[in-house]
């Protein structure tokens, strides 16, 4: 899979989401993952959506993503451009004798205990989706009981920003004839 | 002044200059009605709510301004939505204005809910549920907005029952909120300088001109292209009209079921120059294989539709109201400079394919009435002078090919959607918009069945439309289908000639009803049908059952397998294949 990372604006209206979701299910678009949540313009929201340049054709989900009304602007972000992340949190059996193995490897990837239970320890993860993989692989041989992640979210590098240049950020003063 | 919801809708239709809705009252939408019978604004009544929404097409497609429908919640709604996904195929700019049940009650499963937002999003350009009277105005601007700039399309205005009652302070003109709302500037100079070169240079170039062209009112810089050029011309199913067919340089229509001048001449085109066209299945054949020799310019108000089926050498975005005649200076340009194009052996291989492979058809004086030989009676009657509306199937293919369209907005029909039952209230939409031009609707029996309601609509209003049936009692293109793919094995797909019948239907419903049933009647009947100023006439053609639509791709294959039909002899398939001239 050749993962694209799109940084989405919409605006914060009812039923957005549905026309995005919409608009992927229609062209037949396929989503790896999507995230949602609000920025610091109370009026917009950020979408981060993942598709497989393999099966589906980038360019067209762009164009057509700037088609709907409610989208403000999509951006790209390539992967060595963007700091990209994603959260975990993992249900794991522990067996007592392999509790240290367990914790190191956690501790190697930074990961956090954020539940104990007498069979079970739930660790928060939070890495790039690879190095996330990564850590699910190894942690399958502790045996892995319930998985869930956000979906990768991302932002670009440097000191460019997304609204930079944005078209009609400000809400557009047209008349009606 | 304070007023309610309803009263503002109607307030925002008249300042936006709409004279013409149509509609169908319901529940959740009654409270827009009672301000609606002291308006300005003519309300028209269809028999069904699919009715009202092809209306509103066919009235945009023959005025060029928005076709406006309403309608009532639940049923009202879904009724709507086959002529909301037309729009949308075919570009057509349309306001629907839905009631909805109360805002306390959406998510309840109240009587008449649907989600009716969800159900049309994929199917209009926008849509939005308004949730309180102020934002009436504003949203009701920004539907007809969206729906007559850049592409134009469909916008539904969702109107809960309780905000088309609540009260509020009318303000005029709203301001307009699209913050994400793109609009295709100037086309790039740049590019249009490139096209410009490479039409100058090009030894073998076809015009493929698309709906766009008449959308933005381009023909005649069309024409002046194509004489500067002098590339030929091909006009798809969306563009017939744009280019008179009576011109030389016209190819006519291209794709599954075009002339062979102009699907030969885009596969040998050195470079196909596509105008406000999407390069359409229906046009490429099987995409890989579609003018495999030729550069592409793509020039599209949709930047989407750029590398969507065909990745263009040069792209244009932009409206081709500006592009057109930047396009057309540039090669004047250099042909000032570096002398005119030269096409001249090009152009006449084309008019060979045209002379050696026509249309062709034979109409024996006592044999079964063939429904190309009342087209083209109607087309010379006519002399081409009449706004020709079809539905969908062998019939809209006939009148596709056989009629010559001169002028454009003359011809309404469904194109991407493929909409059987189109045609009666589309003719009846495009009749209202223009109360003075000649309307002819030409329908095959099956697509009529569909909506023939709507003839009750035009009786009462007195539209002089002509339905002429195409009566072969086959759903004729998915029998030509079998007959062709399935080695005839018919499957229902008969729907007889005699039920109902339709002279008497016809009367039922205070139209004048004709029969016609022999080639040596087409004639008289046809000048009877025109003669009648005061009521709908339809008329009930018998044409011949085992008519097939030729030439024709099949479909999923080449264009280059064209195949010219039982009409030539396998000498002549044979030579069309090598694309030789032969007369």
């Amino acid at each position: 899979m050749t993962a694209h990372t799109l940084s989405v604006l919409v605006e914060n209206k009812p039923g957005v989401l549905a026309h995005v979701a919409g608009l992927f299910s229609r062209r037949a678009f396929n989503i790896s993952s999507l995230s949602v949540g609000p920025t610091a313009d109370p009026r917009v929201s950020r979408m981060t959506i993942v598709v497989d340049g393999a099966s589906t054709p980038v360019d067209q989900v762009h164009k057509q993503l700037e088609k709907l009304i409610r989208v403000l602007k999509v951006v790209e972000l390539e992967q060595d451009a963007a700091v990209e992340r994603e959260l975990a949190l993992i249900k794991v059996t522990v067996r007592p004798d392999l509790r240290a193995d367990l914790l190191d490897v956690a501790a190697a990837f930074s990961a956090t205990v954020v539940d104990l239970s007498a069979d079970t320890l739930v660790l928060e993860a939070v890495a790039s989706p690879g190095k996330l993989d990564t850590l699910l692989a190894r942690l399958e041989q502790h045996g892995t009981c319930e998985l869930v992640r956000t979906g990768l979210i991302a932002i670009g590098r440097g000191s460019e920003t997304i609204t930079d240049d944005m078209p009609g950020h400000q809400p557009m003063a047209a008349v009606a004839g | 002044m304070q007023v309610t919801g309803a009263q503002a809708l109607v307030r925002s239709l008249e300042s936006l200059g709409v004279d013409v809705v149509f509609g169908l009252p319901g529940g959740a939408i009654l409270p827009a009605y009672d301000p609606l019978r002291s308006s300005t604004i003519q309300h028209i009544l269809v028999r069904h709510e699919q009715g009202a929404g092809h209306a509103a097409e066919g009235y945009a497609w023959a005025t060029g301004r928005v076709g406006v429908c309403i309608v009532t919640s639940g049923p009202g709604a879904t009724n709507l939505v086959t002529a909301l996904a037309d729009a949308y195929m075919d570009s057509v700019p349309m306001v629907a204005i839905t009631g909805q049940v109360s805002t306390a009650m959406i998510g309840t499963d109240a009587f008449q809910e649907s989600d009716t937002t969800g159900i049309t999003a994929p199917v209009t350009k926008h849509n939005e549920l308004v949730t309180s009277p102020e934002r009436i105005p504003a949203a009701i601007a920004e539907a007809f907005h969206i729906a007559t700039t850049g592409r134009p399309g469909p916008v539904l205005v969702d109107l809960p029952k309780d905000v088309l009652q609540a009260e509020f302070t009318w303000s005029w003109p709203p301001v307009l909120d699209l913050p994400g709302y793109r609009i295709p500037g100037e086309p790039d100079q740049e590019m249009i300088a490139e096209a410009a070169r490479m039409l100058h240079r090009a030894s073998r170039p076809v015009l493929y001109v698309g709906g766009g062209v008449i959308k933005s009112g381009s023909h005649e810089a069309l024409m002046e292209l194509a004489e500067i050029t002098q590339a030929p011309v091909t006009t798809t199913l969306m563009a017939r009209g744009a280019f008179p067919d009576t011109h030389p340089l016209a190819l006519g229509m291209p794709g599954m079921h075009g002339t062979f001048a102009a699907v030969a001449a885009l596969q040998e085109a050195d470079l196909v120059v596509a105008l406000g066209a999407r390069f359409d299945d229906r046009v490429t054949g099987r995409l890989a294989d579609f003018a495999s020799k030729a550069k592409v310019v793509h020039a599209d108000i949709d930047p989407a539709e750029i590398g969507k089926n065909r990745s263009p050498d040069v792209a244009i975005v932009g409206d081709l109201a500006a592009t057109l005649p930047r396009l057309t200076e540039a090669v004047r340009d250099l042909v000032a400079d570096a002398g005119p194009t030269d096409t001249a052996a090009w152009v006449e291989q084309t008019a060979g394919w045209k002379r050696s492979y026509p249309l062709r058809y034979t109409q024996a004086s006592d044999g079964p009435l063939k429904p190309q030989h009342v087209v083209e009676r109607l087309s010379a009657l006519t002399g081409g002078d009449a706004i020709i509306v079809a539905g969908v199937g062998q019939h809209q293919m006939h009148v596709a090919q056989h009629f010559a369209f001169t002028k454009p907005r003359s011809w309404i029909n469904s194109g991407g959607l493929g909409t059987m039952g189109f045609a009666v209230p589309a003719a009846m939409g495009a009749q209202v918009g223009r109360p003075n031009d000649l309307v002819v609707a030409i329908d095959g029996d099956g697509c009529f069945q569909m909506t023939a309601q709507e003839l009750a609509t035009c009786a009462l209003l007195g539209l002089p439309v002509k339905f002429l049936i195409f009566n072969n009692g086959f759903l004729g293109m998915v029998r030509q289908w079998q007959e062709l793919f399935y080695e005839e094995r018919y499957s229902e797909v008969h729907l007889g000639t005699e039920i109902p019948d339709y002279v008497k239907l016809a009367e039922a419903y205070g139209c004048v009803g004709l029969r016609c049933e022999q080639a040596s009647d087409v004639d008289a009947v046809l000048e009877k049908a025109l003669a009648v100023t005061d009521v709908p006439t339809v008329v009930d053609f018998r044409t011949h059952d085992a008519e097939g639509v030729f030439p024709m791709v099949p479909a999923g294959h080449a264009n280059d397998d064209i195949v010219l039909g039982p009409e030539f002899t396998a000498a002549e398939q044979q030579a069309a294949a090598r694309k030789e001239v032969i007369a």
